[in-house]
């Protein structure tokens, strides 16, 4: 459970800064768009990506209208809804944060420690 | 925020699934086209690409599967469907449900019932305002032998503790008894409540219509008045409005109608009307105790406040009234008075909380047995579905997930099992209610309340949980090799597998056996009551009436006598009628007894010793004779002793043998009652003990006057006759119409058309007696009687389906040469060996558990060997029975069918 957790947490998060980048994208487009920055996290089952988009949508971060896809079918897209942002910003920031005393504690050597 | 948004998406999705669904596969059906597309461009074969495509998304039902997880309410729904599931289920075996349900109603039905009594009468508060602050006052006598526990408040006492006390908000005293309605077409005996003022007021209950009494009205020279209570005035008035004003003869004065109480005022006797006491204030002496007090204490008294109050008054009261005429102080300086205070709802309630209690631990006893039954049926059941549960569990489900729908289905059927036992309990109250003993205090508050409702819901789901958890342990575990391998009947089952099914039983058994020597130790009981001689005989050939000569018809205690005859006389000639017997009441009726000292002239009392209480009662001749109270030495009296006012008493077999020795030495010894304005009497015969207070007390000694005395102590100067009499009619026509109306009449043709009333048996008044025990019994057989089925049942289901189990091995056994016999002894003694350990078992926890009712037992101990003995022999004979009938079907089986039988 823990591991979804984090795992998800993550993927929310790709999630949120795919769509600030690109703008409103369908399911199919952020699943590559991840896979293609992300390179192996998302290789094994795309379809793990859908849970988490109906959990933003749940919580209001993103929302999502039908649309047609570029090949003219019929294709459901995903878009940053103002809260959404503001949420980015926050997890991105704390992301930074975590980011950052994860990495010190990495490379601080035993000398640096006395 | 966040989470109750998602909350609120996952309500309105779950209502919206089916749409949403189809929106999904949708999504992920050109998720997968696109990546099929890109895959094309990529160089990849149709068929490849799409594979790969496929193998890149992942499981399409695990996600769809986690997809729905978040998105509806994933518990509810579950809950949902596996109800619904169990519902079919049930419904495909229609056998095994009913006989679930039928077993569940009765016990929940039982429980909920016993339960609804307990609560209205023991644990509900009086149906007054701040019922808690009202408390009954009465008087202790501990000095005087003989008197009951608890004597009333005198008219005097009223006017001392009403002016005297420093503790009550308000204070009045009361008594209930018949006054005739007279000057209409059907004269009536309503029941009467009198009261003081104060008594309503303590109460608290405003009227419907109309107003309270006042205080003028209470007093005597103001107008007379009287109060209707809701039920006389609908059955009598038809709910007429304008019956305030209107004017009532009632015990042959007119009274108007001032007002009428509500249909929830309660009280104690069941009134019919209220009538003001109106108590003349000057004449009044120390006695008698007849009225019950009643008051409401001032905010934050206590009881023992109240108590000391009382005693303070007590002192005051002693020296400030005359004594009662011809009485001399000693008794009541002897009588060391004290008062008696307790609350309301005690005094009311009395002691039927024991007997209660005992029922109700009898019917949860019955409700265990009942549980362990099913327990054993889903247990069976279980066990036919192992290989589906195996199979699921091989496939993924998770031990949770296939307890969780097991417990549904038990669930389902315990709240079902106790809606039904609800219905049931709910036609079984409305039963006691109207046909319950009288001795059932607040009877007619019995009710289903929502307490009640809570209890039910309760009993029901924890019984769903009691039996529902013994198969999941047992089931819902993975063994799934275990129980793929064991396909089918391929092999004789270990005893191990059987372990839960016996303890299950061996219990049933025990809780069986606790709850039927329960039910034998009351049957003791009964018959002990029974074969006491009551100092009657054939009390079923016994009618009771009651009639009053008014003073308006005869004053002078001759006259009142002679026409009494009269109505004898008549009574007598009616056809079918063996004899007549006339005086102021029959035996056991309670309210009508009346007691005083009684002194022999040649007993002295030494040193300050009081004469002890004696009952008293005045009767005329061939009292006895119509009773079949037997005279044990001398005579009965004679028309002569009566009209010629001669001196004459006769006294009970106990008196005679307290005072005298022997009966016969009585004879001719002068008694007299109270003191000496009582003149001496001589005892002319000695009857048989009555047990007057019900056949497991100790009969009260008695001394009988004669109907007509020329000088009584509490008559007046011309004497005094029972004027307010009892008619004993022996016939075999006893309580029917026929001989109703014709004694009626033959009391109309004398007295004028006063009413009669108290119509009753003496075989009525000696059920009522023991009703109490017979109550018990009744509830403690049925407890008893549905213990006994279910546990044979429950041996029967177990020996039966183990002899199924090992249908297959019976026969190789049988083709192998073993004899019928042997198989069957096999079998009877599993059954055997079973109920043995639940009846050792059993008895011990009779042994504990039927000392909590030794004071609902007569002339038995709670340990009596009999009870033990005769049920312990029932029970391992039906055991017997209920191990050999399923095992005798088995063998007759031919055996190369049983074999065969895979």
């Amino acid at each position: 459970m823990k591991d979804t957790d984090v795992r998800q947490g993550t993927l929310a998060l790709m999630v949120l800064k795919t769509l600030e980048v690109l703008g409103p994208l369908h399911g199919y487009g952020i699943a590559r768009r991840i896979e293609q920055i992300s390179g192996d996290l998302l290789t094994v089952n795309q379809g793990t990506l859908y849970p988490v988009l109906l959990k933003l949508e749940q919580e209001g971060s993103i929302a999502s209208e039908w649309g047609a896809s570029e090949n003219n079918r019929k294709a459901r897209f995903y878009r940053l809804t103002r809260q959404g942002r503001k949420q980015l910003q926050a997890e991105a920031r704390s992301w930074e944060q975590t980011a950052a005393i994860i990495e010190r504690f990495f490379t601080a050597k035993a000398q640096d420690l006395k | 925020m966040k989470t109750l948004r998602r909350l609120f998406h996952r309500l309105t999705s779950w209502a919206t699934s089916a749409r949403d669904e189809e929106f999904l596969r949708a999504e992920f059906e050109e998720h997968i086209a696109m990546q099929t597309a890109d895959n094309l461009r990529a160089g990849l074969s149709t068929s490849e690409a799409r594979r790969q495509a496929l193998l890149k998304f992942g499981n399409v039902e695990a996600m769809k599967e986690s997809y729905r997880d978040q998105r509806g309410l994933p518990l509810t729904e579950t809950l949902v469907l596996d109800t619904h599931h169990a519902l079919r289920r049930l419904r495909k075996t229609p056998v095994f449900t009913a006989a679930v349900l039928l077993t569940l109603a009765l016990g929940i039905g039982a429980n909920t019932a016993i339960f609804a009594v307990i609560d209205s009468i023991l644990i509900r508060p009086l149906p007054y305002p701040h019922a808690e602050s009202l408390i009954r006052i009465g008087t202790a006598a501990p000095g005087l032998p003989g008197l009951p526990d608890s004597l009333g408040c005198s008219p005097s006492m009223y006017f001392t503790y009403r002016e005297e006390n420093r503790v009550f908000q308000y204070f009045g005293i009361w008594y209930v008894r018949g006054a005739s309605l007279t000057g209409i077409a059907e004269p009536e005996q309503p029941r009467a409540l009198f009261v003081t003022h104060g008594v309503l007021d303590a109460l608290g209950v405003k009227p419907l219509l109309g107003r309270w009494f006042s205080e003028a009205d209470d007093t005597p020279g103001s107008p007379e008045t009287v109060m209707l209570t809701h039920g006389y005035w609908q059955r009598r008035f038809g709910g007429d409005t304008s019956i305030v004003g209107r004017t009532l003869t009632i015990d042959s004065r007119p009274r108007a109608v001032i007002g009428v109480m509500p249909a929830d005022f309660r009280f104690q006797g069941d009134p019919e009307l209220i009538l003001p006491q109106r108590f003349e204030r000057t004449g009044q002496s120390l006695g008698p105790f007849n009225s019950q007090g009643i008051a409401r204490l001032k905010p934050g008294v206590t009881l023992e406040q109240a108590s000391t109050d009382v005693a303070r008054m007590l002192g005051i009261w002693l020296y400030a009234w005359p004594l009662p005429p011809g009485m001399d102080f000693t008794p009541f300086q002897n009588a060391l008075l004290a008062p008696r205070v307790q609350p309301l709802k005690q005094d009311i309630v009395g002691n039927i909380g024991s007997t209660l209690w005992v029922v109700m631990g009898a019917l949860g006893l019955v409700l265990l047995i009942a549980c362990a039954n099913v327990a054993n049926l889903l247990l069976v059941r279980a066990e036919a579905r192992q290989q589906e549960l195996a199979i699921r569990a091989a496939l993924g489900a998770g031990r949770g997930r296939i307890a969780r729908e097991m417990l549904v289905e038990s669930m389902t059927l315990g709240v079902l099992g106790g809606a039904l036992g609800l219905g049931l309990a709910s036609a079984a109250l409305r039963l006691l209610v109207a046909r319950g003993p009288d001795t059932l205090p607040r009877l007619n508050e019995i009710g289903i309340d929502p307490f009640v409702l809570a209890f039910a819901c309760g009993v029901s789901v924890l019984s769903g949980a009691v039996f529902g958890v013994i198969p999941v342990l047992k089931y819902a575990g993975p063994r799934v090799a275990t129980a793929l391998c064991g396909v089918g009947r391929t092999f004789s089952h270990g005893r191990e597998r059987h372990r839960v099914r016996n303890t299950l039983v061996v219990v049933q058994v025990a809780l069986a056996l606790v709850l039927l020597i329960g039910s034998g130790l009351m049957i003791r009981t009964f018959q002990q009551l029974r074969s006491v001689p009551p100092g009657f005989t054939h009390p079923e050939e016994i009618q009771i009436l009651h009639s009053t000569i008014p003073e308006s018809l005869a004053k002078e205690p001759e006259r009142v006598m002679r026409l009494q005859h009269e109505i004898l006389d008549r009574l007598a000639a009616i056809p079918g009628v063996v004899s007549v017997g006339f005086g102021d009441a029959a035996p056991l009726e309670s309210f009508l007894r009346s007691g005083n000292p009684v002194y022999a002239e040649d007993i002295t009392l030494t040193g300050g010793q009081v004469a002890p209480i004696r009952r008293t009662r005045k009767v005329a001749p061939g009292y006895f004779k119509a009773l079949g109270t037997r005279v044990i030495a001398g005579r009965e009296f004679t028309w002569t002793d009566l009209y010629e006012k001669r001196r004459v008493a006769i006294v009970s077999e106990n008196l005679a043998r307290e005072w005298w020795g022997a009966p016969g030495a009585a004879l001719g010894k002068r008694i007299r009652e109270a003191g000496p304005a009582d003149p001496w009497r001589e005892i002319v015969g000695v009857v048989e003990d009555v047990y007057d207070n019900g056949a497991n007390v100790k009969p009260p000694e008695f001394a009988y006057w004669p109907a007509l005395m020329d000088q009584y102590i509490w008559g007046g100067k011309d004497g005094a006759a029972v004027s307010f009499g009892m008619f004993a009619i022996r016939s075999s026509r006893t309580a029917t119409e026929g001989l109703l109306a014709e004694a009626q009449q033959a009391i109309w043709s004398v007295n004028g058309r006063q009413p009669v009333f108290l119509i009753t048996t003496l075989k009525t008044l000696y059920d009522q007696s023991m009703a109490r025990t017979s109550f018990t019994l009744v509830m403690l057989a049925l407890a008893g009687g549905m213990a006994l089925v279910l546990g044979i049942v429950g041996l029967y289901g177990v020996i039966a389906y183990v002899v199924s189990q090992r249908t297959r091995e019976i026969g190789i056994r049988t083709v192998l040469g073993a004899q019928p016999a042997e198989i069957l002894a096999t079998f009877v003694r599993h059954g055997l060996l079973l109920a043995g350990i639940g009846t050792a078992l059993g008895l011990m926890a009779a042994a504990g558990l039927t000392r909590l009712m030794s004071s609902l037992l007569f002339g038995v101990t709670a340990l009596d060997p009999v009870t033990y003995l005769a049920v312990s022999a029932l029970l391992v004979a039906a055991a017997v029975l209920a191990s050999y009938l399923p095992t005798r079907r088995a063998i007759a089986v031919d055996p190369v069918q049983a074999l065969r039988a895979e």
